[in-house]
């Protein structure tokens, strides 16, 4: 008998009568979804925020922040005056350790936990997000939803090999329970909420 | 984990409580965070309903586990990730040192994985000649401190910042007398940084597999679990087979409850959904039992094993707080651990259960509803009967029994337990009474409440 073969059967011998599931369609999130609410958690776990009407505005806050002689990475057309790398035909992804911006496209923003839903497809290399000093997301202003519950509502109809919530920068509270900002991932997150056109 | 020099929880409390300042500080700390969780916890209208569904769904995956294995084994391979079976913990190890060999390489890095804890798996590949190094920043130090966690949440709870500066002095050579845990969390993410990305396998942990997709997630603060297991070759992930959930919805459930209860945050920075491996690269997942299947015969036991690891009943504990995670001596601490513990070796977790005062605030507090401290009683009742309680505990409880169902008796003890505090203290208040240790033995009342009733009752 294999392992498989005995985990299971001793599963089937030991696991109880079946329960039924619970019904799930009153977190409906009435109590949550908007934009303020938001941008209000999201500064609360230590992003920022900041409202544009297009991707010039963007532009102007990345360069007045982190200046033009510094590594930046993004996929988005739009924004492509800011970068020199090309990120598709990029072939070893370890190069990317010196990366100071990484500015990503978000699929959408939860309102009660001020995370944002990225896949492999805007970041086009999984490491990208993490590996970067500081990250930049964009996402537009009617794209929040109120719980999670709305976000797998969501992201039900999608397909994706890899995708993360990002609420913030990187942090941790190991030492004492000091809160610091900046463990191994970016040490800023920046949201870039657009206006619709 | 081997227990210290065979001492049992009581005399590794013992150990703990010497120095009083630092449980004062442990104590006031893990309450500090118990009232974060209260507090994200009420911002929540409907955390209640969602603890309940929490506990919903963990009661369906334990009655419909053997089909959501199979489902979630299914998917995930036609997803291209590779599913190992393990028994037990020898076997989770030996696969997974088998894949670090195919892999043509000595060292790996790791992120927070309680299981690997559990199984022992550092200490195996050390002794086959694999370097393993822990990416949690906690779990970074006490594995430089030749320590176990102490928490599964909060790995170096126990350690002081001046500790953690002397062991970054020693190990990855900063100056001496440094305690800024900004300045030291920077040392440690420079050091971990080369780890990263010198590494060609990394090990996580899996907060929760889910059957319908068979995609599986990990949390975490820091990202280091993003961090390693982007950029290597190989990514294996340990779970346990209690981690299954049935459909992805219900995640929204999950993610919504375990950090709000572990920390009080709305959610952990980073979330990841694993679905496939990167192209070219491999993925593997294994499915670990070790004593899983045996707790999921157990009726009185089994909905242990629906707790999704957020330490929240470990925060609230009274006795966690004051006694500190090592004094548990086992890889998971606290409350809950002390239910799963006597599960894999009841000979040597038989005081466990005992490490409780069955106030209930584990219960309250379990965002998937899990009856800890009712199955803490449970577990003392089986261990007495299975006789792995010492004779002096069973024969004071038996002196307990008979004192407490004679009112003769019971009276008589009440009166000479007055008289002794009030005329002879030093009878009691030194060191040969276990109940004098670190506490002061309070003054006696004049009467006990039966006099006093007899001459207030009108």
């Amino acid at each position: 008998m294999t392992s498989r073969e005995k985990i299971l059967a001793a599963v089937q011998a030991n696991q109880p009568d079946l329960t039924a599931l619970p019904d799930l369609s009153g977190f409906d999130g009435q109590a949550f979804g908007s934009l303020a609410q938001f941008a209000e958690v999201l500064t609360a776990v230590g992003g920022k925020i900041f409202h544009v009407a297009n991707y010039a505005a963007i532009i102007k806050i990345i360069l007045a922040q982190y200046g033009s002689g510094v590594r930046i990475v993004t996929q988005l057309e739009e924004l492509k005056k800011l970068t020199r790398d090309n990120l598709e035909s990029l072939s070893q992804i370890h190069d990317l350790h010196d990366v100071e911006v990484a500015i990503i496209a978000a699929r959408f923003g939860v309102a009660e936990n001020g995370a944002v839903w990225i896949t492999e497809e805007e970041m086009q290399h999984r490491v990208v997000p993490f590996i970067a000093q500081h990250l930049a997301v964009i996402i537009h202003e009617d794209a929040i939803v109120p719980t999670m519950h709305q976000a797998y509502d969501r992201i039900a109809n999608t397909t994706y090999n890899f995708g993360t919530f990002i609420a913030g920068p990187s942090k941790t509270a190991d030492i004492e329970q000091s809160l610091v900002i900046g463990a191994h991932g970016p040490r800023s997150m920046t949201v870039f909420v657009l206006k619709n056109s | 984990m081997i227990k210290q020099a065979g001492k049992d929880h009581a005399e590794l409390a013992d150990d703990f409580n010497r120095d009083e300042d630092r449980v004062n500080w442990h104590d006031e700390t893990l309450w500090f965070i118990r009232e974060k969780r209260d507090k994200a916890a009420h911002k929540i209208p409907e955390w209640e309903s969602l603890r309940e569904a929490a506990s919903q769904i963990k009661n369906n995956v334990l009655s419909n586990l053997n089909n959501y294995l199979l489902q979630f084994e299914k998917n995930a391979v036609a997803n291209g990730i590779e599913v190992h079976w393990a028994a037990d913990a020898a076997e989770h190890n030996a696969i997974v040192h088998r894949l670090i060999n195919e892999a043509n390489v000595v060292r790996m890095v790791k992120s927070k994985s309680m299981l690997t804890e559990e199984c022992g798996l550092n200490e195996y590949l050390a002794k086959h000649g694999i370097e393993v190094i822990d990416s949690d920043l906690g779990e970074r130090i006490v594995q430089l401190a030749e320590e176990p966690p102490s928490h599964i949440v909060l790995p170096c709870i126990h350690k002081k910042k001046e500790e953690i500066g002397e062991i970054f002095h020693k190990h990855l050579g900063i100056d001496a007398g440094i305690s800024d845990p900004q300045f030291l969390t920077e040392a440690a993410r420079q050091h971990l940084r080369e780890i990263f990305l010198t590494r060609k396998v990394a090990l996580t942990g899996v907060n929760f597999a889910v059957a319908e997709t068979g995609e599986f997630v990990v949390c975490t603060n820091e990202g280091n679990a993003d961090m390693g297991a982007h950029l290597a070759d190989v990514h294996i992930a340990s779970m346990g087979i209690e981690k299954l959930i049935p459909e992805r919805k219900h995640l929204g459930v999950f993610l919504r409850l375990l950090t709000r209860s572990a920390t009080g945050q709305p959610i952990t920075t980073y979330s990841s959904h694993f679905k496939k491996p990167r192209a070219g690269k491999k993925m593997h997942i294994i499915l670990v039992d070790n004593g899983r299947t045996v707790q999921l015969g157990r009726q009185d036991f089994r909905n242990s094993l629906k707790c999704i690891r957020c330490a929240a009943c470990m925060n609230t504990c009274p006795v966690y707080r004051r006694s500190g995670g090592h004094s548990y001596h086992t890889a998971i601490a606290g409350p809950i651990g002390s239910i799963l513990a006597p599960n894999l070796d009841m000979k040597q977790y038989a005081d466990l259960p005992f490490a409780s005062t069955l106030c209930g605030s584990c219960s309250n507090v379990c965002p998937v509803k899990i009856d800890i401290h009712e199955q803490l009683y449970k577990w003392r009742q089986v261990l007495v009967k299975e006789g792995y309680v010492p004779a002096a505990k069973k024969a004071a409880m038996q002196v307990m029994a008979g004192t407490l169902s004679s009112p003769t008796l019971y009276k008589l003890a009440g009166k000479a337990g007055r008289f002794t505090i009030k005329y002879a203290p030093f009878a009691v208040s030194n060191s040969l009474n276990p109940w004098f240790k670190q506490r002061d033995m309070p003054a006696a009342p004049k009467q006990s409440f039966g006099e006093w009733y007899k001459q207030n009752r009108d």
